[in-house]
């Protein structure tokens, strides 16, 4: 099963004659996932000169003439939120943003027009989506994957990385991963991602990756504390991470959203709080995948 | 990316955002001809910096002196108080204990207080919209407001399709017990700040306090903004008012080469490619018993060239007694990344204990680049390994 993207997910790409549409679409398509075509506005009714799939002028009519049912956006971060905006018009299911960058206010403004859309969004700045052995959409190495049972959900790019390299080499695998990015005004968040991994069969287990700044983490382990765990709930195993632990107050770090600026929001609140939910915390990013093992174990 | 109080206020004026009369002094005898244009009697010295408790504050040159804001009463008056802060270091509960060089002032207006408010506009995460927050307690810090007394923390928050409606500032206005031509004036200046916020694309702006007068008017005592640094590539015009010397001179080096960089007081310098990942190994170093020396995120286009500039600034910090490298190559790749390290090994002639972990793309030929260098770097194979290697390498050093 997996979550969001599987082996009937038909990619296109906005950005797509670009540096990184070009590159990362050649790698996604290498991997084994279908990709059926891309915009890039004013070069409609060209082939792509290195992918031989089509360009269009817009999204819909991308949408319309190869049933892409996913877009990626590599636009750069000053026009990304009109591709995004674009992407909701033509009522692509699901949007991914790779893009870094983008003003906070462009994305208050794309939040309002995802509400009510048949539209989701994963991202902006985020590595993106990945269900193993079926679908690579985004900037991940594919090769550091197995397709298995643990489901991780994180902030951050190369975080996730660790966490699938060490479960890789665990042998439990992932069944999909999703990076939802570290911008303070987002598309899916912990729980809009956890929500699925819940509903999934074959994710047995998650990690969830985060980091300071923030409350989602802190909701994310109240609705697992609800929803997952329990009599006659999923009861599935989850690890937890915060990165952040020693960053100073009131310095950005790095990500938009990385900075602590109240008293909740800190590395150690939001592992206290997760902990409380009956969440497994690693102590290092180094122990996702063992601690997973222990977990596993009960 | 901050401003001075007396920029922020020139630029909320053009939006119709009530603050007072006053003009920016260089020294005491501009403080005195500031002074001379304004009405009188009174007259508030201010020194400019980018941290709040100014007031509180105390310069090091004088530690039982008067605060970094000062009341005159006449123009000389106000030139002897610009020429004593001018020059010297201010010491707030926001500088830390260096301090901050005060290099002008801003002479303004006196006012007659019947009130003091908080106002603030910024970002909710939550909602995802822009948030007006309102307190009666101003003039004090609000986080300490938000932590004791929540209740009075009056927020509301804007639907960015329909923008601000009179409603807004009418519920905030009647929450704070305004009354009379308060209210008007109070709703007439919230309407101007979130025009101000959208079109500048500001990050925070805080009006702390925010002041009624006793003739009923509600007027900007100070301002502080702060703006979307994603956003300021649409207005250039912005980045006039960047004051370099408030910045670390090291995190300055690296934002000119696009490098994502947090000055921090440790002794491991730190390159990672990737903001959580950084972050992580920060804390892993700290959790083996050593403290980092900075944030670093080399990002994902990282080039040889880059990772050289990286080096240099990690290097330039006499506290970095070891360098811990830590990729996991995604977009970065491992032997561009392993090619950048040599070279930036050879020109800066590196004299501490170098840990390099690499992971990811292209991972055997950087690890090969690095092995056939010559240079004595510690290999590592995870995250845990190279930080113990890094706390060893400094333990040893020590």
């Amino acid at each position: 099963m997996a979550i969001l993207i599987d082996k009937n997910t038909r990619v296109m790409t906005q950005g797509f004659t670009g540096a990184q549409g070009t590159f990362h679409a050649s790698q996604g398509i290498a991997y084994g996932s279908t990709y059926v075509g891309g915009v890039t506005p004013g070069k409609g009714g060209t082939m792509h000169p290195t992918l031989n799939l089509p360009v269009f002028n817009t999204v819909a009519e991308c949408r319309d003439a190869t049933q892409a049912n996913a877009s990626v956006i590599y636009v750069p971060a000053a026009f990304a939120a009109d591709s995004i905006l674009e992407a909701i018009d033509a009522e692509i299911p699901l949007i991914i943003c790779i893009t870094e960058g983008i003003p906070v206010l462009d994305m208050v403004r794309v939040k309002r027009a995802l509400d009510g859309s048949s539209s989701v969004l994963v991202g902006p700045n985020c590595p993106g989506v990945i269900t193993p052995d079926a679908c690579k959409i985004g900037i991940m190495p594919g090769h550091i994957h197995r397709r298995g049972s643990v489901g991780i959900v994180s902030r951050s790019g190369t975080l996730t990385y660790e966490a699938v390299a060490q479960t890789t080499a665990a042998g439990l695998g992932q069944s999909s991963c999703v990076g939802i990015g570290g911008d303070p005004v987002k598309g899916m968040d912990f729980i809009d991602v956890l929500e699925l991994f819940l509903a999934d069969d074959e994710t047995k287990s998650i990690i969830m990756i985060g980091e300071i700044g923030g409350q989602s983490e802190i909701q994310a382990a109240e609705f697992l504390k609800s929803e997952n765990f329990g009599p006659g709930k999923p009861n599935k195993p989850v690890v937890g991470f915060i990165a952040g632990a020693t960053a100073p107050p009131g310095r950005r770090m790095g990500h938009a959203g990385a900075v602590i600026s109240g008293g909740r929001d800190t590395a150690e609140a939001k592992m206290a709080a997760m902990a409380e939910a009956g969440i497994h915390i690693a102590d290092t990013p180094a122990s996702l995948g063992s601690t997973m093992v222990r977990a596993l174990k009960g | 990316m901050n401003i001075h109080e007396y920029q922020a206020k020139e630029l909320l004026r053009r939006y119709g955002v009530a603050v007072l009369e006053g003009h920016v002094a260089w020294n005491g005898d501009e403080a005195e001809a500031a002074a001379k244009k304004l009405p009188g009697p009174i007259y508030v010295v201010k020194s400019q910096i980018h941290a709040g408790g100014r007031g509180a504050g105390r310069f090091t040159n004088d530690p039982n002196g008067k605060g970094g804001v000062r009341l005159a009463k006449s123009a000389e008056e106000a030139k002897a108080a610009a020429a004593a802060m001018i020059g010297s270091t201010l010491v707030t509960k926001q500088t830390g204990p260096e301090g901050k060089l005060v290099s002008r002032v801003y002479v303004e207006a006196g006012c007659d207080i019947a009130r003091e408010l908080y106002l603030s506009l910024l970002v909710d995460r939550d909602s995802s919209r822009v948030v007006i927050m309102a307190s009666t307690e101003g003039g004090i810090e609000i986080e300490e407001v938000a932590e004791h007394h929540p209740e009075k923390i009056l927020k509301v928050a804007i639907d960015p399709a329909s923008g601000i409606s009179g409603f807004h500032g009418r519920k905030l206005a009647f929450g704070l017990g305004l009354e009379g031509k308060q209210v008007a004036s109070f709703v007439k200046f919230v309407d101007a700040m979130y025009k101000a916020f959208l079109e500048l694309d500001c990050a925070i702006v805080e009006i702390n306090p925010l002041v009624v007068t006793k003739a009923g008017d509600v007027v900007a005592l100070d301002a502080k903004v702060s703006f979307d640094d994603s956003a300021l590539f649409r207005h250039k015009d912005l980045e006039a008012l960047r004051d370099d010397s408030e910045m670390d001179p090291k995190e300055l080096d690296a934002t000119n080469h696009d490098l994502n960089y947090v000055a921090l007081d440790g002794e491991i310098g730190c390159m990672v490619n990737g903001a959580g990942l950084a972050m992580a190994t920060m804390d892993i170093i700290k959790l083996y018993g050593s403290s980092p020396a900075n944030f670093l995120d080399v990002g994902g286009t990282a080039d040889s060239a880059r990772v050289t500039e990286a080096f240099r600034i990690i290097t330039s910090d006499v506290n970095v007694k070891a360098i811990l490298v830590n990729i996991f190559g995604g977009i970065a790749k491992c032997d561009m990344i392993a090619t950048g390290i040599v070279e930036a090994c050879k020109n800066l002639k590196l004299s501490v204990p170098l840990v390099v972990r690499l992971e990811g793309t292209n991972v055997e030929l950087g690890k090969k680049i690095l092995a056939e260098s010559g240079l004595a770097i510690i290999a590592a194979d995870n995250l845990a390994d190279a930080a113990q290697k890094a706390v060893a390498a400094v333990k040893k050093v020590a």
